[in-house]
């Protein structure tokens, strides 16, 4: 690993906190402005954690706060990988396993509505993970290289060679960060069905740690979303915020789906991520 | 070494004799089985470590010049002055099982079995007639009947070890099969059962050894012919109708077997493994044996329009599950199929082949969702993964045939882990749904562990298996890409029904009593020297492939060879990543009791009674809660998939093998 990757590695691990938070921030603001509420101010995510963190700490199992606090690590892992720039697969099973440590937590509770939440959340793990396979496949293809660093060093613009591949990360961005149509497990707003889903049986401190772990993922995908614009950097940050208001828009645009509604991101991988990568090999044959 | 080999195939079945001659019932006689299978398990497990440690009198004192096949391939003399001897003592048995094979067709009035069979024999018969006699009697002789390479280490390791596991398990297994309530009408009959599972075995090493292709074809038909009588332990009729399924679909593959073996001796002249390697690069002659070897493969390994046989292998109690599903049988057939790469690479028949892979790993995956028997899903997860090692072996380059031996390695020690430990759960708990088992970690903690731990090699990352799918998915991208597609989606629904599982596993509502005494003494060493050797191979996995895999990839006929398969800064982070994994299950165990929460109990709406379990439900009543897995059958039908599966896995193979018929008879 070069210097560059330790200090983007760092960076990462001490800073994405304080953008995801404020991101996150700004997601409540600008949605309550979209449904012409005054909202709160774009700190309050971090007043809210402040808060959770003296909380008294309710739990139904006495382990099952052990599989957020690997959650959270393995979150913070798996986007320093991606900072410090290794292999993009490495960097997608890493944040499988996260997300597994994620779900076994809300399994560990043993109340019916987050299992409701995590049965949902491993059908949207399931939904997301071949089109993050397919990005990364495509993203090979291109640059003939797995490692973060090589693909952010390749001269062209990526996304140009990759329109299908892109739109298809989006999509499952929207699935990635838990927002309405597909808000199945763990949605933001009290639902009656779902309750709090996944975070239901989570209080404290516990519930803090999953709000910081979820401003680390934000960056982290909002990084990946760079990558397509990488050769131009103030285009790919512009890019990143774009796509972020984009994920705030058709959060507040969209009611939530039925569940089934998942099979349109195995249809979106297939023909816009898979489409496009045949085309670029029958061009490269 | 030869004797290392030898005492390999000849030790299981010396065992089985013994064990076959074992008759009447009680404590004596279970003592003498006990002590009898230990001895063998013991033997077979040194001999196959020693093998591997390259004792055995050394490598350069048995490679005699001229005999060297390949880099790392050593062929072995076996008593070369009773060759006659031998070969009419293997036309005996086979004569014998052919035999009997009919018997078991027209008692059972499956015609096809006996067309099947007839073919074969006439075939194998003519062959050997007019080759020994007609043909001047000295053509079938090989100089070297028996040969050992890396990759015959690895899995004569993987079947000597998982087997030799499985069969110790298998001890105290089939005491509580027959003491438990639920097989009072099944006849007591061990002494039979683990004769063949040494026979078994013995075979399968015969198999992973065996140079000449005859042998080979020999030790192919026992692997079958045992399969058949195992499956069909219990003689109930369902058992029974399995048995049969399974004995004509695999004596179709055992067909393609003998027509292929006739082809490739009528066109070159060779009927040995090794010849047929290093004639690799002459494509067209050698592309219809090597394809219909495939197809036998294809067949033994349960690939899609055979997955039936392997599903329905499952009637038979758990240690043959595990015998089928990890060490032996299947592998067999994914062994075949990872030799004839060299040849079939780069060509249609490869691209077949891997295709039927890759549609067998979606497919099986996709079927495993929809399944809440244990072994069922444990069954179709087997087939999936054969279909990713199948892909493998189509694909056949370097990086593919490198993931292909990984893979049958970690899936090995792996699935035969979860068989044992769901065989224990179904005795214990007398269910095998995964919704029974919830707060298995906290009912019996032992069994629950290794459970978890075996899934966990299965597909979670940093373990084995992520680790060869990786390797799998970066050899399929090079080689071509639009096979991904398979590949991604079907790993991503190999995670959906391996997590629930884990999920349910963990959950644990109320307090659930503890289970005593989870295991007998033999099941605890089987189980436990499992979970170790699924560890310590997920630990060592960049030894095992520099040792083994490497040397024996190198060895094979390939251009290119990539410049490193996985990175050592990959390895390095997967390594890391093990390590705070591992620190997972150490907090558990030192966390402190208590630790600053409030345990509460869980929401339901507020309409709690007696805690946890009950609530007050919308018409005042109380109902107890219930939580059950998500199963998807309204949008997963596994009868439609494998209809369709099937369909076009056979339209696809039917088409290879016609097209290259056509071809050779111009």
């Amino acid at each position: 690993m070069s210097i560059n990757s330790w200090i983007s590695l760092i960076l990462y691990v001490l800073a994405a906190p304080f953008i995801g938070g404020a991101l996150t921030g700004f997601d409540r603001w600008l949605s309550a402005r979209m449904q012409a509420r005054r909202g709160p101010s774009i700190l309050q995510s971090f007043y809210d954690v402040r808060k959770l963190w003296q909380k008294q700490n309710l739990v139904v199992r006495s382990s099952q706060n052990f599989y957020v606090v690997f959650f959270l690590i393995f979150v913070i892992f798996t986007g320093g990988l991606f900072f410090a720039g290794v292999d993009l697969l490495m960097v997608v099973f890493a944040l499988t396993l996260a997300a597994i440590f994620f779900v076994l937590a809300a399994y560990k509770t043993s109340s019916p509505y987050s299992f409701v939440g995590a049965e949902r959340e491993l059908m949207q793990m399931m939904a997301y993970e071949p089109m993050v396979l397919l990005t990364a496949i495509g993203m090979y293809m291109v640059t003939k290289s797995f490692q973060v660093d090589a693909i952010a060093r390749h001269s062209g613009l990526l996304v140009l060679v990759l329109p299908g591949v892109f739109l298809g990360f989006l999509f499952t961005l929207v699935i990635k960060f838990r927002k309405s149509p597909f808000d199945l497990s763990a949605s933001h707003h009290a639902h009656q069905e779902l309750v709090r889903g996944m975070t239901t049986e989570f209080s404290g401190r516990t519930l803090a740690l999953i709000e910081i772990a979820h401003w680390y993922e934000t960056v982290f995908l909002l990084g990946w979303v760079y990558l397509f614009f990488a050769s131009l950097p103030w285009l790919g940050v512009l890019a990143a915020l774009a796509v972020f208001l984009l994920m705030i828009l058709v959060d507040n645009a969209f009611a939530r789906l039925k569940w089934h509604a998942l099979k349109s991101a195995w249809v979106v991988a297939a023909v816009l991520g898979f489409g496009n990568i045949l085309i670029l090999s029958a061009f490269k044959a | 070494m030869t004797e290392l080999v030898l005492t390999l195939i000849v030790a299981p079945m010396v065992c089985a004799l013994g064990l076959f001659c074992l008759r009447g019932k009680g404590g004596g006689t279970d003592w003498i089985r006990r002590v009898l299978v230990v001895a063998g398990v013991l033997v077979v497990c040194v001999a196959s470590v020693m093998l591997a440690m390259g004792r055995g009198g050394g490598q350069s004192e048995t490679r005699p010049s001229g005999s060297v096949f390949l880099q790392n391939g050593v062929g072995l003399h076996v008593l070369p002055n009773h060759h006659d001897a031998i070969h009419w003592g293997i036309m005996a048995i086979e004569l014998l099982m052919a035999a009997y094979v009919l018997y078991v067709g027209i008692r059972s009035k499956k015609w096809f079995i006996v067309i099947l069979m007839v073919a074969q024999a006439g075939l194998m018969g003519w062959f050997e007639l007019t080759m020994t006699h007609g043909g001047g009697g000295e053509i079938l002789k090989v100089p070297q009947d028996l040969f050992v390479d890396k990759f015959a280490i690895i899995m004569a390791l993987i079947n000597g070890l998982v087997g030799g596991g499985i069969c110790l398990y298998a001890l105290g297994y089939m005491k509580d099969y027959h003491a438990g309530s639920g097989h009072k009408d099944v006849a007591d009959r061990r002494s039979m059962f683990f004769t063949l599972l040494f026979i078994f075995m013995g075979a399968m090493f015969g198999l992973i050894f065996s140079n000449n292709l005859m042998w080979l074809f020999l030790f192919w038909e026992i692997t079958t012919l045992c399969s058949y009588l195992l499956i069909g332990y219990t003689r109930t009729p369902e058992a029974k109708r399995n048995a049969l399924r399974a004995l004509w679909m695999n004596l179709l593959g055992g067909l393609a077997f003998a027509i292929a073996i006739v082809l490739l001796q009528r066109q070159t002249g060779a009927t040995e493994l090794q010849e047929m390697l290093k004639l690799a690069s002459n494509k067209t002659i050698l592309l219809l044996p090597a394809a219909l070897l495939c197809f036998a493969g294809i067949s033994k390994a349960a690939q899609l329009p055979f997955s039936n046989w392997l599903l329905g292998a499952m009637v038979a109690p758990t240690p043959v599950s595990a015998l089928l599903h990890s060490s032996t049988m299947v592998k067999a057939g994914v062994y075949l199929v990872l030799r004839m790469s060299p040849i079939v690479t780069g060509t249609g028949v490869g691209l077949i082949v891997a295709v039927v892979g890759g549609v067998t790993f979606l497919i099986g995956s996709l079927a495993a969702i929809t399944a809440s028997d244990a072994k069922r899903v444990l069954a179709w997860s087997t087939v999936a993964n054969l279909g990713l090692i199948v892909l493998c072996g189509g694909v056949g380059t370097y990086a593919a045939v490198w993931a292909g031996v990984l893979l049958i390695i970690f899936h090995a020690v792996a699935k035969c882990l979860l068989f044992l430990c769901v065989g224990v759960v179904e005795h214990k708990l007398h269910s095998r749904d995964v919704d029974a088992m919830s707060a298995l970690i906290v009912k019996m903690p032992l069994v629950g562990g290794m459970m978890l731990i075996g899934m966990a090699g299965m597909f979670l990352a940093p373990f084995g298996m992520l680790i060869s799918k990786w390797a799998v998915l970066k050899a399929v991208v090079d080689a071509s890409p639009s096979l991904s597609l398979l590949v991604v989606f079907g790993s991503s629904a190999t995670l959906f029904f391996w997590v629930k599982w884990m999920g349910k596993l963990v959950q644990t509502v109320g307090i659930p009593d503890r289970i005593r005494h989870e295991l007998h003494a033999g099941e605890a060493v089987a189980m436990c020297g499992l979970t170790v050797l699924t560890f310590l191979a997920c630990v060592l996995f960049p030894l095992i492939s520099l040792i083994f895999i490497e040397p024996y990839v190198d060895g094979l006929p390939y251009s290119n060879v990539p410049r490193e398969l996985l990175g050592s800064g990959n390895v390095t982070i997967m390594i890391l990543m093990m390590g705070m994994v591992m620190l997972f299950p150490l907090s558990m165990l030192f966390r402190s009791r208590g630790g600053g929460v409030k345990i509460v109990d869980p929401y339901l709406c507020g309409a709690n009674v007696e805690g946890s379990i009950k609530f007050v439900g919308s018409g005042g009543t109380v109902e107890t809660m219930a939580m059950n897995n998500y199963y998807m059958r309204n949008l997963l039908s596994e009868r439609l998939m494998m209809g369709w599966g099937s369909a076009f896995c056979t339209v696809i193979l039917a088409a290879m093998l016609a097209v290259m018929a056509v071809q050779a008879c111009r």
